[in-house]
Protein backbone atom coordinates (compact mmCIF):
# COMPACT_ATOMS: atom_id res chain seq x y z
CA UNK A 1 0.00 0.00 0.00
CA UNK A 2 1.93 3.55 -1.54
CA UNK A 3 0.14 6.67 -0.07
CA UNK A 4 1.38 9.89 -1.94
CA UNK A 5 3.85 11.60 -0.37
CA UNK A 6 1.77 14.70 1.12
CA UNK A 7 2.20 18.08 -0.42
CA UNK A 8 5.28 20.15 -0.48
CA UNK A 9 5.56 23.27 1.42
CA UNK A 10 6.56 26.04 -0.67
CA UNK A 11 9.32 28.16 -0.70
CA UNK A 12 8.67 31.23 1.75
CA UNK A 13 9.61 35.09 1.26
CA UNK A 14 12.64 34.33 3.51
CA UNK A 15 13.99 31.62 1.30
CA UNK A 16 13.60 33.77 -1.90
CA UNK A 17 15.46 36.23 -0.39
CA UNK A 18 18.45 34.19 0.21
CA UNK A 19 18.32 32.37 -3.14
CA UNK A 20 18.07 35.66 -4.70
CA UNK A 21 21.64 36.85 -2.63
CA UNK A 22 23.26 33.68 -3.27
CA UNK A 23 22.69 34.00 -6.92
CA UNK A 24 24.00 37.49 -6.88
CA UNK A 25 26.82 36.26 -5.14
CA UNK A 26 26.31 37.24 -1.76
CA UNK A 27 28.93 35.42 0.12
CA UNK A 28 27.69 36.37 3.76
CA UNK A 29 24.76 34.57 2.83
CA UNK A 30 26.15 31.86 1.76
CA UNK A 31 28.14 31.27 4.70
CA UNK A 32 25.27 32.29 7.08
CA UNK A 33 23.40 29.23 5.73
CA UNK A 34 26.64 26.79 5.94
CA UNK A 35 27.27 27.86 8.98
CA UNK A 36 23.38 27.10 10.34
CA UNK A 37 23.25 23.56 8.41
CA UNK A 38 26.58 22.11 8.52
CA UNK A 39 26.36 20.48 11.48
CA UNK A 40 23.20 18.47 10.92
CA UNK A 41 24.45 17.93 7.33
CA UNK A 42 27.06 15.93 8.36
CA UNK A 43 25.65 14.05 11.26
CA UNK A 44 22.96 12.85 8.72
CA UNK A 45 25.32 11.94 6.12
CA UNK A 46 27.11 9.74 9.02
CA UNK A 47 23.90 7.90 9.12
CA UNK A 48 24.48 7.04 5.07
CA UNK A 49 28.08 6.39 5.22
CA UNK A 50 28.95 5.11 8.45
CA UNK A 51 32.32 7.57 8.73
CA UNK A 52 32.41 10.73 10.18
CA UNK A 53 35.54 11.49 7.40
CA UNK A 54 33.61 10.93 4.85
CA UNK A 55 30.01 12.23 6.15
CA UNK A 56 32.71 15.41 5.60
CA UNK A 57 33.23 15.42 2.42
CA UNK A 58 29.26 14.26 1.45
CA UNK A 59 28.59 17.32 3.47
CA UNK A 60 31.34 19.80 1.12
CA UNK A 61 29.71 17.89 -1.60
CA UNK A 62 26.28 18.80 -0.66
CA UNK A 63 27.53 22.33 -0.16
CA UNK A 64 29.04 22.64 -3.77
CA UNK A 65 25.64 20.84 -5.20
CA UNK A 66 24.35 24.15 -3.66
CA UNK A 67 26.10 26.21 -5.20
CA UNK A 68 26.17 24.55 -8.47
CA UNK A 69 21.97 23.99 -8.56
CA UNK A 70 20.83 27.48 -7.28
CA UNK A 71 19.91 29.16 -10.61
CA UNK A 72 17.45 25.92 -10.63
CA UNK A 73 16.04 26.44 -7.48
CA UNK A 74 12.08 26.67 -8.73
CA UNK A 75 10.59 27.51 -5.16
CA UNK A 76 8.50 24.53 -5.46
CA UNK A 77 10.24 23.38 -1.45
CA UNK A 78 11.44 25.16 0.79
CA UNK A 79 15.44 26.16 0.67
CA UNK A 80 16.45 23.95 3.82
CA UNK A 81 14.41 20.91 2.20
CA UNK A 82 16.02 21.70 -1.17
CA UNK A 83 19.63 21.29 0.51
CA UNK A 84 18.88 18.40 2.34
CA UNK A 85 17.62 16.29 -0.93
CA UNK A 86 20.70 17.35 -2.23
CA UNK A 87 22.51 16.06 0.84
CA UNK A 88 20.44 12.20 1.05
CA UNK A 89 21.12 11.65 -2.60
CA UNK A 90 24.82 13.04 -2.27
CA UNK A 91 24.86 10.65 0.17
CA UNK A 92 23.02 7.72 -1.15
CA UNK A 93 25.86 7.63 -4.24
CA UNK A 94 28.53 7.59 -1.64
CA UNK A 95 27.04 5.52 0.18
CA UNK A 96 26.82 2.59 -3.10
CA UNK A 97 30.09 3.32 -4.14
CA UNK A 98 31.43 2.35 -0.34
CA UNK A 99 29.23 -0.97 -0.43
CA UNK A 100 26.33 0.40 2.22
CA UNK A 101 23.75 1.31 0.20
CA UNK A 102 19.69 1.81 1.99
CA UNK A 103 17.32 0.17 -0.16
CA UNK A 104 14.89 2.41 -1.39
CA UNK A 105 12.62 -0.36 0.32
CA UNK A 106 14.01 0.47 3.73
CA UNK A 107 11.69 3.38 3.78
CA UNK A 108 8.63 2.02 3.30
CA UNK A 109 7.07 0.65 6.62
CA UNK A 110 6.13 -2.96 6.12
CA UNK A 111 2.74 -4.39 7.51
CA UNK A 112 4.46 -6.85 9.87
CA UNK A 113 2.71 -6.09 12.95
CA UNK A 114 5.84 -4.75 15.45
CA UNK A 115 4.02 -4.02 19.12
CA UNK A 116 5.36 -0.31 20.55
CA UNK A 117 5.04 -2.73 23.84
CA UNK A 118 6.02 -6.00 24.90
CA UNK A 119 2.86 -7.81 24.76
CA UNK A 120 3.43 -9.83 27.73
CA UNK A 121 2.70 -6.07 29.88
CA UNK A 122 -0.57 -6.48 28.85
CA UNK A 123 -3.59 -8.75 30.07
CA UNK A 124 -4.15 -10.73 27.80
CA UNK A 125 -7.52 -11.07 25.88
CA UNK A 126 -9.09 -14.22 28.70
CA UNK A 127 -9.80 -11.49 31.05
CA UNK A 128 -13.40 -10.59 31.67
CA UNK A 129 -13.20 -7.02 31.78
CA UNK A 130 -9.39 -5.52 31.92
CA UNK A 131 -8.20 -7.55 28.93
CA UNK A 132 -5.04 -5.45 26.68
CA UNK A 133 -5.10 -2.73 29.90
CA UNK A 134 -2.07 -2.79 31.89
CA UNK A 135 -0.95 -6.06 34.39
CA UNK A 136 1.38 -3.90 36.38
CA UNK A 137 1.75 0.12 35.47
CA UNK A 138 4.80 1.89 33.86
CA UNK A 139 6.86 3.47 36.14
CA UNK A 140 6.92 6.99 36.85
CA UNK A 141 10.34 8.54 35.64
CA UNK A 142 9.44 11.45 37.95
CA UNK A 143 11.74 9.35 40.52
CA UNK A 144 14.43 9.04 38.15
CA UNK A 145 17.47 12.03 39.23
CA UNK A 146 18.08 14.36 36.87
CA UNK A 147 21.72 13.81 36.68
CA UNK A 148 21.11 10.06 36.01
CA UNK A 149 18.43 11.13 33.27
CA UNK A 150 20.87 13.58 30.93
CA UNK A 151 24.06 11.21 31.89
CA UNK A 152 26.96 10.54 29.33
CA UNK A 153 25.41 7.08 29.71
CA UNK A 154 21.82 7.36 28.78
CA UNK A 155 22.92 9.81 25.55
CA UNK A 156 24.98 6.54 24.63
CA UNK A 157 22.58 4.40 25.26
CA UNK A 158 19.92 5.98 23.13
CA UNK A 159 22.88 6.98 20.51
CA UNK A 160 23.49 2.83 20.35
CA UNK A 161 19.72 2.40 20.26
CA UNK A 162 19.19 4.70 17.24
CA UNK A 163 22.38 2.94 15.54
CA UNK A 164 20.89 -0.51 16.07
CA UNK A 165 17.08 0.67 14.55
CA UNK A 166 16.36 -0.61 10.65
CA UNK A 167 17.39 2.14 7.66
CA UNK A 168 14.32 4.08 7.41
CA UNK A 169 13.65 4.11 11.52
CA UNK A 170 16.83 5.30 12.23
CA UNK A 171 16.72 7.75 9.16
CA UNK A 172 13.51 8.87 10.17
CA UNK A 173 13.78 9.35 14.11
CA UNK A 174 17.29 10.81 13.56
CA UNK A 175 15.37 14.09 11.35
CA UNK A 176 12.69 14.15 13.30
CA UNK A 177 13.59 13.74 16.99
CA UNK A 178 17.48 14.55 16.47
CA UNK A 179 17.69 17.37 14.16
CA UNK A 180 14.63 18.58 14.79
CA UNK A 181 12.38 18.75 11.65
CA UNK A 182 8.72 18.87 11.20
CA UNK A 183 7.07 16.00 9.69
CA UNK A 184 6.44 17.77 6.74
CA UNK A 185 9.86 18.54 6.33
CA UNK A 186 10.94 14.48 6.78
CA UNK A 187 8.42 13.51 4.00
CA UNK A 188 9.81 16.13 1.85
CA UNK A 189 13.40 15.43 2.39
CA UNK A 190 12.91 11.01 2.17
CA UNK A 191 9.96 11.22 -0.76
CA UNK A 192 7.51 9.36 1.69
CA UNK A 193 4.28 9.98 3.07
CA UNK A 194 3.09 11.69 6.12
CA UNK A 195 1.64 8.18 7.54
CA UNK A 196 4.65 5.82 6.51
CA UNK A 197 6.86 8.59 8.70
CA UNK A 198 4.94 8.31 11.52
CA UNK A 199 4.69 4.47 11.30
CA UNK A 200 8.56 4.61 11.27
CA UNK A 201 8.80 7.22 13.82
CA UNK A 202 6.17 5.54 16.21
CA UNK A 203 8.64 2.31 16.10
CA UNK A 204 11.94 3.84 16.65
CA UNK A 205 10.82 5.96 19.84
CA UNK A 206 8.98 3.00 21.04
CA UNK A 207 12.33 1.21 21.47
CA UNK A 208 13.94 3.54 22.73
CA UNK A 209 12.14 4.41 25.19
CA UNK A 210 11.79 0.49 25.69
CA UNK A 211 15.84 0.40 25.99
CA UNK A 212 15.73 3.57 28.37
CA UNK A 213 12.94 1.93 30.59
CA UNK A 214 15.37 -0.76 30.92
CA UNK A 215 17.97 0.68 32.03
CA UNK A 216 16.85 3.49 34.14
CA UNK A 217 14.56 1.34 36.03
CA UNK A 218 17.22 -1.48 36.72
CA UNK A 219 18.78 1.12 38.70
CA UNK A 220 16.13 3.44 40.77
CA UNK B 1 -21.18 3.89 27.15
CA UNK B 2 -20.64 0.16 25.54
CA UNK B 3 -16.84 -1.71 26.26
CA UNK B 4 -16.96 -1.28 22.63
CA UNK B 5 -15.92 2.67 23.01
CA UNK B 6 -12.99 2.13 24.69
CA UNK B 7 -9.73 2.04 23.81
CA UNK B 8 -7.45 -0.29 25.50
CA UNK B 9 -3.79 0.26 27.19
CA UNK B 10 -2.68 -2.43 24.16
CA UNK B 11 -4.27 -0.17 21.85
CA UNK B 12 -3.41 3.47 23.05
CA UNK B 13 0.29 3.00 23.36
CA UNK B 14 0.28 2.21 19.14
CA UNK B 15 -1.37 5.63 19.04
CA UNK B 16 0.94 7.80 21.28
CA UNK B 17 2.96 9.34 18.08
CA UNK B 18 -0.24 10.43 16.14
CA UNK B 19 -0.91 11.64 19.33
CA UNK B 20 1.16 13.37 19.79
CA UNK B 21 1.80 15.12 16.25
CA UNK B 22 -1.93 16.09 15.95
CA UNK B 23 -2.83 13.06 13.56
CA UNK B 24 -5.33 11.75 15.73
CA UNK B 25 -9.17 11.99 13.90
CA UNK B 26 -10.86 14.19 16.68
CA UNK B 27 -13.03 10.97 17.58
CA UNK B 28 -9.69 9.00 18.37
CA UNK B 29 -8.42 12.00 20.06
CA UNK B 30 -11.06 11.91 21.79
CA UNK B 31 -11.16 8.56 22.77
CA UNK B 32 -7.61 8.90 23.71
CA UNK B 33 -8.00 11.76 26.11
CA UNK B 34 -10.82 9.81 27.96
CA UNK B 35 -8.68 6.82 28.47
CA UNK B 36 -5.91 9.13 30.22
CA UNK B 37 -8.61 10.19 32.43
CA UNK B 38 -8.76 6.69 34.10
CA UNK B 39 -5.29 5.02 33.62
CA UNK B 40 -2.78 6.38 35.49
CA UNK B 41 -0.66 3.54 33.70
CA UNK B 42 -1.10 5.20 30.49
CA UNK B 43 -0.11 8.82 31.69
CA UNK B 44 3.25 7.56 32.82
CA UNK B 45 3.82 5.30 29.62
CA UNK B 46 3.07 8.78 27.43
CA UNK B 47 5.15 10.67 29.64
CA UNK B 48 8.23 8.04 29.44
CA UNK B 49 7.12 8.59 25.31
CA UNK B 50 7.80 12.83 25.91
CA UNK B 51 10.59 12.37 27.89
CA UNK B 52 12.30 9.64 25.31
CA UNK B 53 11.60 12.41 22.93
CA UNK B 54 13.11 14.92 24.58
CA UNK B 55 16.22 13.15 25.47
CA UNK B 56 16.74 11.87 21.86
CA UNK B 57 16.64 15.91 21.28
CA UNK B 58 19.61 16.53 23.39
CA UNK B 59 21.73 14.26 21.54
CA UNK B 60 22.66 17.39 19.15
CA UNK B 61 24.41 18.99 22.33
CA UNK B 62 27.42 16.90 22.99
CA UNK B 63 28.00 16.47 18.43
CA UNK B 64 31.18 17.92 17.61
CA UNK B 65 30.40 20.81 15.44
CA UNK B 66 31.43 19.81 11.88
CA UNK B 67 34.49 22.17 10.45
CA UNK B 68 33.56 23.66 7.47
CA UNK B 69 36.61 23.07 4.67
CA UNK B 70 38.12 26.57 3.99
CA UNK B 71 37.68 26.22 0.28
CA UNK B 72 34.24 26.49 0.35
CA UNK B 73 34.02 30.02 -0.04
CA UNK B 74 36.47 29.72 -2.59
CA UNK B 75 34.12 27.59 -4.50
CA UNK B 76 31.37 30.08 -3.87
CA UNK B 77 33.75 32.52 -5.15
CA UNK B 78 34.73 30.87 -8.10
CA UNK B 79 31.31 30.44 -8.98
CA UNK B 80 30.29 33.55 -8.99
CA UNK B 81 33.05 34.74 -11.16
CA UNK B 82 32.56 32.33 -13.68
CA UNK B 83 29.00 32.84 -13.78
CA UNK B 84 29.40 37.02 -15.16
Amino acid sequence: MTTPPAASALASHEDLELVRALRAGDERVFAQLVDRYQSSLVRLAATFVGSRAVAEEVAQDTWLGVIKGIDRFEGRSTLKTWIFRILTNTAKTRAQREGRSIPFSALSADDSSEPSVDPDRFLDQSHPTWAGHWNAYPRSWDEIPDNKLVSKETRELIERTIEDLPDGQRLVVRLRDVEGFTSEEVCDVLGISDGNQRVLLHRARSKIRAALESYLEEQV
Amino acid sequence: MRAADHLSCAELVELVTDYLDGALPPAERVRFEEHLVYCPGCIYHLDQMRRTIALTGRLTEESIPAPVAGQLLGAFRDWKRSAR
